[in-house]
């Protein structure tokens, strides 16, 4: 791809080489090494294709680079770990140096985490490098795919993307469970526990799937072996070529950009690969990769050692399953008493089928949403300009109460940890939750869809009569008013740069026929598009301009 | 997947930009106005300090190879404390400072780097951005039809959709082939039938109830009012499958006024003077249901917030459980122990398909 260059404005640092020196012995083997490389790969094609690719520019796109770098951070760390830690359930007596564990029988998994913890130099610090890593990685993916989503930037040609960022979503919230059952402790081995009983649950098949899982009864003595391979070898490959895919795609469709002037849907306004944009991503790797060291050096994460080695019996009030699964646990503490009956000689747990159902459902509604959309609007152009979430109202409305839904089953997870700090009824917790399950996200979604319209109104008031300019000017009758002012063509233009859409019309089609599929699609757009702030137009500022 | 372009746009600061031929595909229910504002270009770049000022130029230049040299200085700072900050065995402290003094040496290490190479960038690298076109993700009309000829050479030469046998048995053998996997990994758990081994645990007639994890028998007249124990069977300790046991076996002692219990018929002989013993595995998902609250007589699961009353036989009176904690009936033996009449009657911890 050919990029047009502007000359450099003014550089006083930039010196021209001279093209009478002869060049150097360091350049002379440069160049000498290059020809070598490119004689054998025919690299510099891929150099001239993307030396100089452009990106655009916005705090919020570090957030996928968040995501990425601490993945590699994860792999640098987790590859130190398994040098050290055995993924055995073999009963071991520990003779560590941890004192108030001594000559007790716990898992070889166990005892050899606590001896990455207090025997191995810098061990503890990567322990929790990794699980800092991991908690980043994940939080950075969700706030990626929150960004990705409010400003539209799914929409076609990035479905698929979009799809294959909500598969690492999954891996990496699979992979965060399966790492954190490793050390085989009394905190992780309760979340195992829940696995179990959650499967178990699953009509027809539970029953075997735990069997097989956990190589017989639970807890057994294989689980950890199993998911260290599914942890460290099959979970990372998927991820890592899922990753691939999701990185390629992005050069491929480039990336989007947010609407300002100079930036169209048919152009890409930012910096170089080289020099600029590599200088800085690769400086926001390292300082990724030290601010994750930095949390780890001074703040404990996961201190297996306080919780002791798994045992089925005990248990310590307030167990919390990492953040992330918190609204998987949410969900099962929500489900009223009693749902469990036994029905032609089976039993049916309703309990934790409807766990089973409604969270992939979401998931499932998640990773389906651009499809939807796309179908609704029945937009089949290209969209590379990232819009501003007020200018898509129900989108964004539609966003939050989607993360209200999120929320409302994540707080469920701590509801006893929110009924002891303040002095509540665990039950009150609850009832108020299952409330808010189905309350939250319709306030959520008609809040927020007001507060679209508002800023979209506010917009269009200062895209149309200008900003007040604080200048109070006493008329000849002596009424005061204050001047607006017109902004210039660069702030207008961020106002104005939205597409509007209309409810879809409904017509027969070609045989004269309504189907029902035309009829769901008229009513979602109707809903969708009933309330919407047009763009102010050249036409609306003259008329505007006639009125004064 | 980069497509060579017909030569980019030009794009100065302040120009209009060059628009593109109107789109061909369907905009949907988007309005497009004939009088939507012009986009008017990039704006006018405006210069940085450095680019003005040759001083600032080099304080900058300074800035980035101090960084970059206290990062050398950081990372054999980590080096010197893996050697000065041992791990003392027994001695937390030691791991901690360890921890610290080579976390602190590496994250320098790291972040000097990172910060330098980002005001580098910012401040010393060009400024002002620069414009690429982008093109249609669909390949061009005659990409695309050359591939639709490749396939079309490509079935023709092979007879891929001529020799229709051919196809479908190599497509039926194809669907066959991970069938084996399917069956390879039924030995991951033994040839045993799990739902048997779920119905039943250690408990049997006579089995003395154990202190959790001593293995200390409970003599009946220990329980006193208002307790609760812990208890394991006897002889759980010396098993090989001991955790699996005990996932099962685990039980709760309570002794309760006889008068607070409300017992149902055919039970009346499970309980001893008001000691009851009930499953400590909670029929949700199986966590351990360990909090007693003493003078309610509630038993809370603190995973979901089951709570059962013991007063009634355990029953479920919040949370998402359903069925009552399995009781375990116990009487007293000759030496005055308490032992296990039986197994629970029924199976215990969470449900299961095959459970009646």
């Amino acid at each position: 791809m050919t990029v047009t260059e502007t000359k450099p404005p003014v550089a006083p640092t930039a010196t021209e080489p001279a093209s009478t020196v002869p060049p150097s012995r360091g350049s002379r083997f440069t160049g000498a090494a290059a020809n070598y490389i490119d004689e054998r790969t025919s690299i510099s094609g891929l150099v001239k294709e993307l030396g100089r690719k452009i990106f655009p520019d916005h705090w919020s796109f570090m957030l996928g680079e968040v995501a990425l770098y601490s993945f590699v951070v994860i792999l640098l760390s987790g590859t130190f770990l398994t040098f050290f830690f055995q993924p055995s359930m073999a009963s071991v007596n520990y003779a560590g140096s941890y004192p108030p564990l001594k000559g007790l029988d716990m898992s070889a998994a166990y005892s050899s985490t606590l001896n990455i913890s207090f025997d191995i130099r810098g061990g503890l610090l990567f322990r929790q490098i990794h699980h800092w890593a991991a908690l980043l990685f994940i939080a950075a993916i969700g706030l990626h795919m929150l960004r990705v989503y409010f400003t539209g930037a799914f929409r076609k040609p990035r479905e698929l993307n979009w799809v294959i960022g909500f598969v690492l979503f999954v891996l990496a919230m699979a992979e965060g469970f399966t790492g954190y059952s490793l050390p085989d402790d009394l905190l992780s081995g309760n979340g195992l526990r829940i696995i179990d009983g959650l499967i178990k649950g699953i009509p027809v098949v539970g029953t075997w799937i735990s069997y097989l899982l956990f190589g017989g009864e639970f807890p057994g003595t294989k689980v950890v072996a199993l998911f260290y391979s599914v942890h460290i070898l099959l979970l990372p490959a998927i991820l890592v070529a899922a990753l691939g895919l999701h990185l390629l795609l992005m050069v491929v469709n480039k990336h989007t950009q947010f609407a300002g002037p100079g930036r169209t849907n048919e152009n890409v306004v930012g910096v170089p690969i080289l020099p600029t944009f590599a200088a800085k991503a690769g400086g926001f790797f390292f300082v990724v990769f030290g601010v994750i060291v930095l949390i780890a050096s001074l703040f404990t994460i996961n201190p297996i050692w306080t919780y002791g080695p798994y045992d089925p019996s005990p248990v310590s009030a307030g167990t919390q399953p990492d953040w992330y699964i918190g609204f998987a646990d949410g969900m099962l503490r929500l489900i009223p008493p009693g749902w469990e009956i036994v029905w032609l000689n089976h039993t049916w747990s309703f309990n934790i089928i409807i766990v089973i159902l409604v969270l992939p459902l979401f998931l499932g509604l998640v990773a389906f949403y651009p499809f939807i959309e796309g179908w609704i609007t029945g937009d089949k152009r290209e969209h590379h300009i990232a819009e501003r979430p007020r200018n898509a109202p129900t989108r964004t409305a539609i966003g939050a109460a989607g993360v209200t839904f999120y929320a409302v089953l994540w707080a469920a997870a701590s509801s006893d940890l929110m009924a002891t700090h303040f002095q509540i009824t665990i039950e009150g917790v609850i009832h108020v939750l299952q409330a808010l399950f189905f309350l939250g996200p319709i306030i959520a979604f008609f809040v927020t869809k007001r507060i679209c319209l508002g800023l979209q109104k506010k917009d269009h008031e200062i895209a149309l009569h200008g900003f007040e300019s604080g200048r109070i000017v006493r008329l000849p009758g002596g009424e005061y008013i204050e001047v607006h002012e017109q902004l210039d063509d660069y702030e207008r233009w961020r106002l104005v740069s939205y597409n509007e859409y209309k409810p879809v019309m409904l017509r027969p089609d070609s045989k004269g026929r309504i189907t029902a599929g035309e009829r769901a699609r008229a009513a979602l757009s109707r809903w969708f598009f009933e309330d919407r702030i047009s763009p102010v137009t050249t036409t609306d500022i003259e008329r505007s301009a006639g009125h004064h | 997947m980069a497509q060579h372009d017909d030569g980019g746009e030009n794009a100065t600061a302040g120009s209009a930009v060059v628009k593109s031929e109107p789109p061909v595909v369907s905009p949907g229910t988007a309005v497009i106005p004939s009088d939507a504002f012009e986009n008017p270009g990039l704006p006018p770049h405006r210069l940085r300090a450095t680019d003005l000022d040759p001083h600032k130029d080099r304080v900058a230049e300074r800035r980035v190879y101090t960084l970059f040299f206290l990062s050398i200085v950081g990372s054999l700072f980590a080096v010197a404390s893996y050697v000065a900050f041992p791990i003392i065995p027994g001695n937390t402290m030691s791991v901690r400072l360890n921890t610290l003094m080579l976390g602190l040496g590496i994250a320098l290490g790291l972040l000097a780097i990172g910060i330098g190479a980002i005001y580098w960038s910012k401040n010393l690298m060009r400024g002002d951005e620069l414009t690429e076109s982008r093109h249609p993700i669909r390949g061009s009309a005659a990409t695309r039809e050359r591939a639709v000829e490749i396939f079309k050479e490509g079935n023709e030469e092979s007879g891929f959709g001529r020799r229709t046998l051919i196809r479908n048995t190599l497509i039926g053998a194809l669907v066959a082939t991970p069938l084996p996997a399917v069956v390879l990994f039924r030995d991951l758990a033994p040839a045993a039938d799990p739902v048997a081994q779920l119905e039943h645990t250690m408990w049997a007639k006579g089995t003395r109830l154990t202190h959790d994890p001593t293995g200390v028998p409970i003599k009946a007249a220990d329980v006193t009012l208002g307790s609760v124990f812990h208890v394991i069977p006897e002889g759980l300790n010396d098993k090989a499958d001991r955790l699996e046991e005990k996932a099962k076996a685990a039980v709760l002692l309570m002794r309760l006024l006889p008068a607070d219990l409300h017992i149902s018929p055919g039970r009346e002989s499970w309980n001893y003077n008001g000691i009851v013993a009930y499953s400590k595995i909670c029929t949700h998902v199986g966590c351990p249901v360990a909090l007693y609250e003493q003078q309610t007589h509630h038993l809370l699961c603190p995973c979901h917030s089951s709570t059962f009353d013991v007063t009634n036989e355990c029953e479920v009176i919040f949370g998402p459980a359903k069925r009552p904690l399995p009781q375990l009936p116990i009487a007293v033996d000759s030496e005055g122990y308490l032992v296990a009449q039986s197994d629970f009657h029924e199976p215990v911890g969470p449900s299961f398909w095959e459970r009646t």
